[in-house]
């Protein structure tokens, strides 16, 4: 029976990773940067002036980009996270570390655009929404994955204890995503819905670019830094010794 | 095209600290991620080699 086998398991190994990972990096590094320069052409040059909010709008561009990435990344992490709880894959663990920084800057960008948006449209920086709550939460999320995995000396108990604080945490995206419908908040409802778009076409198009680039970026960057944690991980196999003498 | 002139598009109608506050900020801790990654893995690299040949004098 000629069934071919794919072995799933063989990228899981930090060894055959690590050089798969330094070879993607330049393609995502460049598609974040091409979807960059669309996005914000799009955005600035192609987008209407907004009827009721002007120029200030454009926040939304990098807004809700932001904002998605810092829960699409939270569930990518803790899905990691709890790919490693269960299986024990080591990668499995390293992968979720190396979300969390980026993770946690999408998260404080959502948070600081914001209130840049906040303050000229509400006449706040900051209101103890729910919506501006829970995604406060989420930082905090993130500080704690990252300090826990810090303070624990041994490596496959601070990823036991992190992954379990990932996958608890979980429960806070569903509730920042449907803040919005659960409590009468300042925080406007969600532009994109099962139902279609209020939105007009072209800004539409312009914060789908943004959105793309932020991933390609986040791919890029997560790499780079997983290959840093594979090193230090594996800094004592005859594999990091040789990768090692490649580059003085 | 939205903009008269050079001015108007740095004006942002009236939102310029806003919209260039988000954009801005947004850029510069983009970059800095980006240099404290490449910057750490010079590091790691480094300091790897250093202590793979201080190991490699020990044995001899």
């Amino acid at each position: 029976m000629a069934v071919r086998q794919i072995n799933w398991f063989k990228f899981s190994s930090p060894a055959t990773f690590y050089p798969l990972a330094g070879k993607l990096i330049p393609y995502f590094a460049v598609l974040a940067v091409v979807l960059t320069v669309i996005g914000l052409y799009l955005g600035f040059f192609v987008a209407p002036t907004d009827y009721k909010q002007g120029e200030g709008y454009r926040i939304i561009f990098i807004h809700v980009p932001a904002a998605w990435m810092s829960m699409f990344i939270y569930v990518v992490m803790a899905a990691y996270a709890g790919m490693g709880l269960v299986f024990n894959t080591r990668l499995s663990s390293l992968m979720a570390t190396a979300l969390a920084p980026t993770g946690a800057l999408f998260t404080f960008l959502a948070l600081w655009t914001g209130a840049l948006w906040g303050k000229p449209m509400w006449g706040a920086w900051w209101v103890w929404d729910a919506r501006l709550t829970s995604e406060l939460i989420l930082l905090f999320l993130y500080i704690g994955f990252m300090s826990l995995k810090a303070a624990i000396d041994d490596p496959r108990r601070a990823a036991r204890a992190s992954g379990l604080l990932a996958i608890i945490g979980v429960i806070n995206v569903p509730i920042i995503y449907k803040s919005v419908e659960w409590w009468n908040t300042l925080h406007q409802g969600a532009t994109i819905k099962s139902s279609g778009t209020s939105m007009e076409t072209t800004m539409l198009t312009a914060m789908l670019m943004m959105s793309l680039a932020m991933w390609m970026y986040t791919i890029a960057v997560v790499l780079a830094r997983v290959r840093c944690e594979i090193l230090e991980a594996e800094r004592d196999t005859e594999w990091v010794a040789t990768e090692l003498s490649k580059s003085p | 095209m939205n903009w008269g002139s050079a001015g108007e598009f740095f004006a942002m109608g009236g939102y310029a600290f806003y919209v260039w506050g988000s954009f801005g900020v947004t850029a510069l801790f983009l970059l800095v991620e980006v240099v404290m990654v490449v910057h750490r893995k010079r590091t790691i690299v480094q300091r790897l080699g250093r202590r793979m040949r201080m190991q490699a004098e020990v044995k001899q």
